[in-house]
């Protein structure tokens, strides 16, 4: 059944850009939140800043695409930073309410002021030539973007994967993940080791942010729309595990695409049902601790 | 021998005292009525605004709902907008389908059925805390929206169902264009909900409810039935939303998928924060408070609204954490405090080297700030100040340096006030 097998590879390679750009946007969330166990709804909202950045960067700037996701990314980390420092600083002992109630009003007062500079119309980046039209990869073609997309992934995942299991902060930040008390007792700074994650995790949040553009195109609400989907990541992959996100992008990035393509009316209804069965059965998700 | 006597007796005053607290306690004050009366009144003095009043005493119920399970048994949702939903497509489908336009006993049976629905989701997913109950809150509300979604030949989508139609009230009052039987309906059915939620509070069954907020292992440890228990209470919450849905259906005469929106389940938790919760008054106030800044505001400017509601929450959590009711109380001590103690004590200010500091480290953040505006501006070509200042890199660098300016200029009022200590304190 040839058509059979072209539909299935489209799913396929769609479902795997899709889980990409949630993997590059929710790794960041998943490590923070299994850190400290705080809950930031305004991920999202770092995610969209990104996108913007890069819109402004490419559109008013006449900076190419891939130089401005790298801008844009140092500058969200770097700004997430001083965010991390001043105001999440003083919810880590709070309740799960406040941390929810404080990050959501950041990502609604984040949404309004991109909304006064920017409008609510979806914008668009120029996209450099070489990422445009499509490419060939033997026995049939596929868009350039969503190639560049998944490769871009691979690399990250090889490069995050080396840091986390490889690396000295690596080891670290998964003794930090395991036990907060005794990593900080044996002289980790995790206070320290969380800015720094806060920080990189944000970045990688705004890269994903600058990537969804050429694939949603990008409002202000991105900042809310997509944040129940980086939260479902984060849940049903379990907190602070990379293998886990990994996991969870790929079962949800390619199950939404296949329902997409094959059932278009159910919308998102195949998301949430995977994720309150994966939740039902394993409540701490695919990797985490209880 | 006299120190344990002086003990015992000390905690003999501290039971005596505790017994009439609990004998107290749930008796009537007269400053329970005052909400009432001004709903009263309020139908007197605006009777041109019956329909927005409408809403919001379904939005106070709905809040009440959420303030029973979220502030007495400490269930953190973002799903509840779910039995409303419920509730609400109920006495639609119920009067479409059906042809059951009776209004009260269409009340019931949207309550009924959202305590059903409550029930069994709340057996499902109650077994778990945290993030993992966040989501499946989540998760099953949005199942349910899209669920409605997939069948909107019945549910009428998006779109909704229009012009349903309502017996008159216990077969009498007709309805009017200005909602006025509308809105004593909709007080008498929140003066019922609201005596059920103060029973349940006041309860034996409502102590277990504060006993498993505060400490889960606890309540387990002395033999409490924690998960019927929470069962048990979202499914009376669950009721309680639903009744408020079939309100919202029956005095719009409309419904639409969007009562299932995250944006209602993240409204009405809204609501009940900035009112406070895990006090009975707290989603009367809170309503209030939100719904007529909403309608003040987003007639200006929804952006200039969604701005002005996540400050709010920012600075709720940050200073206000109990809410306006808290703020009410703490503003009480302060003044029987000062009223005990006589006339305050001269207070002076003292510098400390860690306020530079802050003052430095708040003028970095109001210069990243103003950078990122200044950037903002530059690139669209629009807002404010565009027309004053013309060279981009000039416009960049005020926006930094003013950023800075104000930046540290609010630390700096912000220090005045909290670094004032009372010569009282200092000599102590």
């Amino acid at each position: 059944m040839p058509h059979f097998a072209t539909i299935a590879v489209s799913i396929l390679f769609d479902g795997l850009a899709y889980a990409m750009f949630l993997f590059i946007t929710a790794v960041g969330l998943s490590v923070t939140m299994g850190l400290m166990g705080f809950v930031n709804l305004a991920h999202g909202a770092f995610a969209m800043a990104g996108g913007f950045i890069v819109v402004s960067l490419t559109r008013s700037y006449g900076i190419d695409f891939v130089p401005s996701l790298v801008i844009a990314s140092v500058l969200i980390g770097l700004i997430s930073a001083r965010f991390e420092r001043r105001l999440y600083r003083r919810l880590y002992k709070a309740t799960e309410l406040d941390q929810v109630l404080l990050t959501i009003g950041l990502a609604f007062m984040a949404i309004a002021i991109f909304t006064y500079f920017y409008g609510p119309i979806p914008k668009s980046v120029p996209l450099p030539e070489w990422l445009e039209g499509d490419v060939n990869l033997g026995f049939r073609s596929f868009p350039t973007y969503r190639a560049f997309l998944i490769a871009l992934g691979a690399v990250l995942i090889a490069v995050l994967w080396y840091g986390f299991e490889k690396t000295n902060i690596g080891a670290k930040i998964r003794a930090a993940v395991d036990n907060r008390q005794m990593a900080e007792s044996v002289g980790i700074n995790v206070d320290r080791l969380f800015t720094l994650t806060f920080a990189v995790g944000s970045g990688l949040a705004a890269l994903g942010g600058g990537l969804a553009i050429q694939l949603f195109g990008l409002t202000p609400s991105f900042a809310v729309l997509y944040l129940v989907l980086f939260l479902i990541v984060v849940a049903v992959g379990g907190l602070g595990s990379l293998k886990g996100t990994l996991l969870a992008a790929l079962v949800i990035g390619i199950i939404d695409t296949a329902g997409k393509y094959t059932f278009p009316v159910a919308g998102n209804l195949f998301i949430y049902a995977i994720t309150a069965i994966v939740l039902l059965y394993r409540p701490t998700g695919f990797f985490g601790r209880e | 021998m006299s120190d344990t006597k002086s003990h015992d007796v000390a905690e003999l005053d501290m039971r005596e005292r505790a017994a009439d607290f609990l004998v107290s306690r749930h008796t009537f004050r007269w400053t329970e009525a005052l909400p009432w009366l001004i709903a009263i009144a309020c139908f007197f003095l605006f009777p041109n605004r019956m329909t927005f009043g409408n809403q919001l005493l379904i939005m106070v119920m709905f809040a009440l709902s959420l303030d029973l399970i979220m502030g007495y048994a400490g269930i953190v949702t973002l799903g509840h907008a779910a039995f409303f939903g419920v509730g609400a497509y109920t006495v639609a489908l119920a009067s479409l389908q059906l042809g059951w336009t009776e209004p009260v006993s269409g009340l019931v049976a949207g309550g009924v059925m959202a305590g059903i629905f409550g029930a069994v989701v709340g057996w499902f997913i109650l077994r778990y805390r945290g993030l993992t109950l966040l989501m499946l809150t989540i998760a099953f509300g949005a199942m349910l929206q899209e669920s409605g979604n997939l069948r909107s030949d019945i549910t009428g989508g998006y779109d909704g169902l229009p012009g349903l139609m309502f017996d008159p009230l216990f077969g009498y009052f007709q309805y009017d264009l200005y909602g006025h039987t509308n809105y004593w309906y909709v007080l008498g059915v929140l003066a019922i909900m609201f005596y059920i939620v103060r029973r349940i509070v006041y309860s034996p069954f409502g102590q277990t409810l504060t006993g498993i907020r505060e400490n889960v292992r606890r309540m387990h440890a002395i033999g409490s039935p924690v998960h019927r228990r929470l069962v048990t209470v979202y499914a009376i919450s669950a009721a309680i939303a639903g009744v408020a849905g079939a309100l919202f259906t029956q005095t719009n005469a409309y419904v639409t998928l969007t009562v299932f929106d995250f944006d209602n389940s993240a409204k009405v938790l809204v609501m009940l924060i900035l009112g406070g919760t895990g006090r009975l008054y707290g989603p009367f106030l809170g309503a209030a408070v939100y719904m007529i800044l909403e309608d003040y505001f987003s007639k200006l400017s929804p952006t200039f609204w969604q701005l002005g509601i996540g400050l709010l929450l920012v600075l709720a959590v940050l200073f206000a954490r109990r809410g306006v009711l808290g703020i009410a109380e703490d503003a009480g001590g302060w003044f029987a405090a000062i009223k005990s103690r006589g006339a305050s004590a001269p207070r002076r200010l003292v510098w400390k080297r860690e306020y530079w500091n802050a003052l430095g480290a708040s003028a970095l953040d109001g210069a990243i700030i103003g950078f990122i505006a200044g950037f903002a501006v530059n690139l669209n070509q629009a807002g404010f100040m565009t027309t004053y200042v013309t060279s981009m890199p000039a416009r960049a660098i005020l926006f930094t340096l003013a950023g800075a300016a104000v930046g540290a200029g609010i630390n700096a009022v912000y220090l005045l006030i909290t670094s004032r200590t009372s010569v009282e304190e200092q000599t102590s």
